[in-house]
């Protein structure tokens, strides 16, 4: 600061001082909490342009908010899929089970079985409505929190708690931490710990789609604070430049563990409006309504099949829950804006609309959750006579050094037997039970 | 070389439909280099691509389309700006397979030119490959001669696993001998520049013996094979000089049987010296070679500086260097 002797806030000089804008959610830990400043705007209220529409035109959907279920629980507006009632009791009980999920592996990290967990309560919409308006065929690129994919899709629970585990039934052999799941039958990517890197692969994916004249489309998921990595904004440019056949899905819970969405640059604009800037077709979404979830994933899968371009889609939700297993959420925001955020309960919203179409009643929810609760617990206790974390039932060691390259080189080799003879002086007697 | 790698390209294209090209300016203008020249109007536009000038993207679709089924062969324009590139490589590409259990692969290969000895300055000169060398997952592969270029380049196409392959551009269009101040010679008087039409591989993993000998054992790769080569001869020095090409996985039967003959090593490289890869090459001759040395081994590198403009010729182990390293370990 040697050129600006006097620069100390400014004095001395007749210019007026600039001061750094370091952004501060509404709420801390014990603040009360009034959300009247989000305006979620009226159920029904948002157009549904054609899906082939030009961007530029998309101006009021990137700022808005699109919603179907409206405080009546019944669907509204252009945006109503019209679902039959099978598909949204099926929908219904993807969330049911999967909140159920979460409930028991946040316990059994609790409990020592797993290092780790991640649950997804209160976003189920924005996975598990959205992946069903896909074809089962479409690759997904999902972040750690779209669980609800899986279990949409029909991959056996079983699989997802065994990889929980660790254990000697994990297909990913152990390799990876708890809930970075892969399956390429189901067309799962392979989850990463880095963020935001799926993003532009699902771009190269559909890009591929494309070369190849496929009609498969790729969809991908990412939290609102991984748009502020580089590779949201290559993905991005990707997508546009190539009219990739992909859906960009960001998940705007509020929250990237302890700071708020602004720090994402999500004060002075929505996270979808990033989509227009780039030309690409952009909506918002009550991330909390699964009719809308639904609807605007079909109408960017059918934009994208046919030809007419990639979607960024906001769902404007909230994170109900701590970050992951490692989080105490009550250090950084207020407990109250669980219950005070004005979009409500995914599950709870979805059950009403039912009952208010006369498909469903409390009866039916109590003994689908209560099924729910046994299923996950049931297939909780199979995975565990496959071991559980630390307790010695895992993959032999040799496989350890597997995969990194197709075939095992000399030095890998070589670290192999040294890791088997380690474990011989460790244990002379054998590996105890 | 530069018509040897357009030729792998273009063998390897036309023998696999899944093979496309992509990168900055490759498209169209067929590379700053010349390297894709020809091969979008005889493949097509979705085949053969320009990008967005994005390191991060190119890579990042390329690994997408690696899941798809496809096998990309991205460009960056220079090594030195790959680094935007690196997550996507080191902590994606390279772990694909390892992360999936084998579920998902990404079978690209990542041509770049790398090196100096051009007045490059500091961003189009570095030798990054001790980065990419420390990456499990990644196979590292650096050619000297237009017959190994493309015989390794058609390989590198066809191996499974994700291949850097660096291209060393002061030899893009001759040998370079280290006398700078000498006429360049074009490759048409060199006897590796015979390169056979059509397909052939030269496996990954395996030296190259350029010369055999008896007194020393010299390691080096790219550029620096035939500068250690002309100081060799001129010294009239029986020196057995192994072209590594493939860095990982490294052709270690190959340096141990060399070592254990000569007794003595020099490891030449042009990236700077600590934490280089010559290092690694040094503690497995070392570890491996121990009772054979007559010599400490000696590292012939670059020095600790970013790559220098006005001072190219300073920086740039050349013939002074290596022959002073030579005296060294034979006066041992």
């Amino acid at each position: 600061m040697a050129d600006r002797p006097d620069s100390a806030a400014g004095q001395g000089s007749n210019k007026p001082s600039l001061s750094l804008h370091v952004p501060e959610p509404h709420y801390r830990p014990g603040d009360a909490v009034d959300f009247s400043h989000v305006d979620a705007g009226e159920a029904g209220r948002e157009p549904r342009p054609d899906e082939a529409c030009d961007p530029a035109e998309m101006r009021d959907l990137a700022y808005g908010l699109i919603r179907v279920l409206g405080d009546d629980d019944r669907a509204h507006g252009a945006w109503d899929p019209k679902l039959d009632a099978d598909t949204l009791r099926t929908m219904l009980k993807n969330m049911a089970v999967t909140r159920a999920f979460d409930e028991r592996m946040f316990r059994g990290q609790r409990q020592g079985k797993t290092s780790f967990y991640m649950k997804c309560t209160g976003e189920e919409a924005t996975s598990i409505s959205a992946s069903m308006a896909l074809a089962s065929d479409d690759m997904v690129f999902p972040s750690y929190r779209q669980q609800g994919i899986l279990l949409s899709r029909g991959y056996p629970m079983i699989e997802m708690i065994n990889q929980i585990y660790s254990n000697r039934g994990d297909k990913l052999k152990g390799r990876q931490l708890p809930i970075m799941y892969s399956s390429r039958e189901h067309s799962f990517f392979t989850i990463s710990g880095n963020l935001a890197t799926q993003t532009p692969q699902a771009v190269g994916w559909a890009m591929a789609s494309a070369i190849k004249g496929d009609s498969r489309i790729a969809a991908t998921w990412v939290g609102e604070g991984s748009t502020a990595e580089g590779d949201f904004h290559a993905a991005c440019t990707f997508a546009a430049v190539y009219n990739a056949p992909v859906i960009l899905n960001v998940v705007n819970n509020q929250w990237a563990i302890s700071s708020f969405s602004g720090f994402a640059g999500g004060e002075r604009t929505t996270f979808a409006a990033r989509g227009l800037g780039h030309g690409i077709a952009a909506l918002r979404v009550d991330g909390n309504d699964a009719l809308a979830c639904y609807a605007a994933e079909r109408w960017a899968a059918n934009r994208a099949r046919a030809n007419a371009g990639p979607t960024l889609i906001e769902f404007f939700t909230y994170r109900a829950e701590g970050h992951s297993t490692s989080d105490d959420p009550s250090g950084y925001r207020s407990a109250q804006e669980r219950e005070e955020w004005p979009l409500g309960d995914p599950v709870m919203r979805l059950k009403r609309h039912l009952i208010a179409l006369g498909e469903w009643d409390e009866e039916r929810q109590e003994t689908m959750d209560r099924e729910a609760a046994e299923m996950v617990r049931a297939t909780t206790k199979e995975a565990e006579a496959n071991g559980i974390l630390g307790h010695g039932l895992h993959h032999p060691f040799r496989t350890m050094f597997e995969d990194v390259f197709e075939e095992l080189p000399w030095h890998l080799r070589e670290q192999a037997e040294q890791a088997v003879k380690e474990r011989e002086i460790k244990f002379p007697e054998g590996v105890p039970k | 070389m530069i018509e040897a790698i357009n030729e792998a390209l273009d063998v390897t294209m036309a023998r696999d439909p899944d093979i496309v090209i992509m990168g900055e300016d490759v498209g169209y203008f067929g590379g700053v280099f010349r390297c894709t020249a020809g091969l979008q109007e005889k493949y097509g536009r979705t085949r053969v691509f320009d990008t967005p000038i994005s390191e991060c993207g190119i890579i990042a679709a390329a690994v997408g389309m690696g899941a798809y089924g496809l096998r990309p062969v991205p460009e960056i324009q220079f090594a030195d700006y790959i680094y935007p590139g690196l997550d996507q490589l080191i902590s994606e590409a390279a772990r694909l397979r390892y992360r999936s259990a084998a579920e998902y692969i990404a079978p690209i290969t990542v041509r770049t030119p790398f090196g100096g000895g051009i007045f490059g300055g500091q961003t189009h000169s570095q030798s990054p490959e001790a980065i990419f060398a420390h990456v499990s997952g990644l196979k590292t592969v650096i050619p000297s001669t237009p017959y190994d270029a493309k015989g390794l380049l058609i390989a590198a196409i066809e191996d499974n696993d994700p291949v850097i392959f660096f291209e060393p551009k002061r030899i893009y269009n001759g040998p370079f001998n280290g006398y700078y101040d000498k006429p360049a010679q074009p490759w048409k008087k060199h006897a590796a520049s015979i390169v056979p039409e059509g397909h052939y591989t030269i496996p990954l993993g395996k030296a190259r013996i350029v010369t055999e000998g008896e007194a020393l054992t010299v390691l080096a790769y790219g550029t620096m094979v035939h500068v250690a080569e002309e100081v060799c001869r001129q010294k009239g020095v029986d020196a057995e000089i192994l072209d590594l090409r493939t860095l990982v996985p490294l052709d270690i039967e190959a340096i141990e049987a060399s070592v254990r003959k000569t007794g003595r090593c020099m490891i030449v490289h042009e990236a700077t010296r600590t934490a280089g890869f010559g290092a690694e090459l040094s503690a497995l001759v070392t570890e491996r070679c121990f009772y054979h040395l007559e010599a400490p081994v000696l590292r012939v590198t670059g020095f600790d500086t970013p790559y220098p403009h006005s001072l190219e010729w300073a920086y740039f182990p050349g013939p002074v260097r290596i022959g002073e390293a030579i005296d060294k370990i034979l006066s041992e």
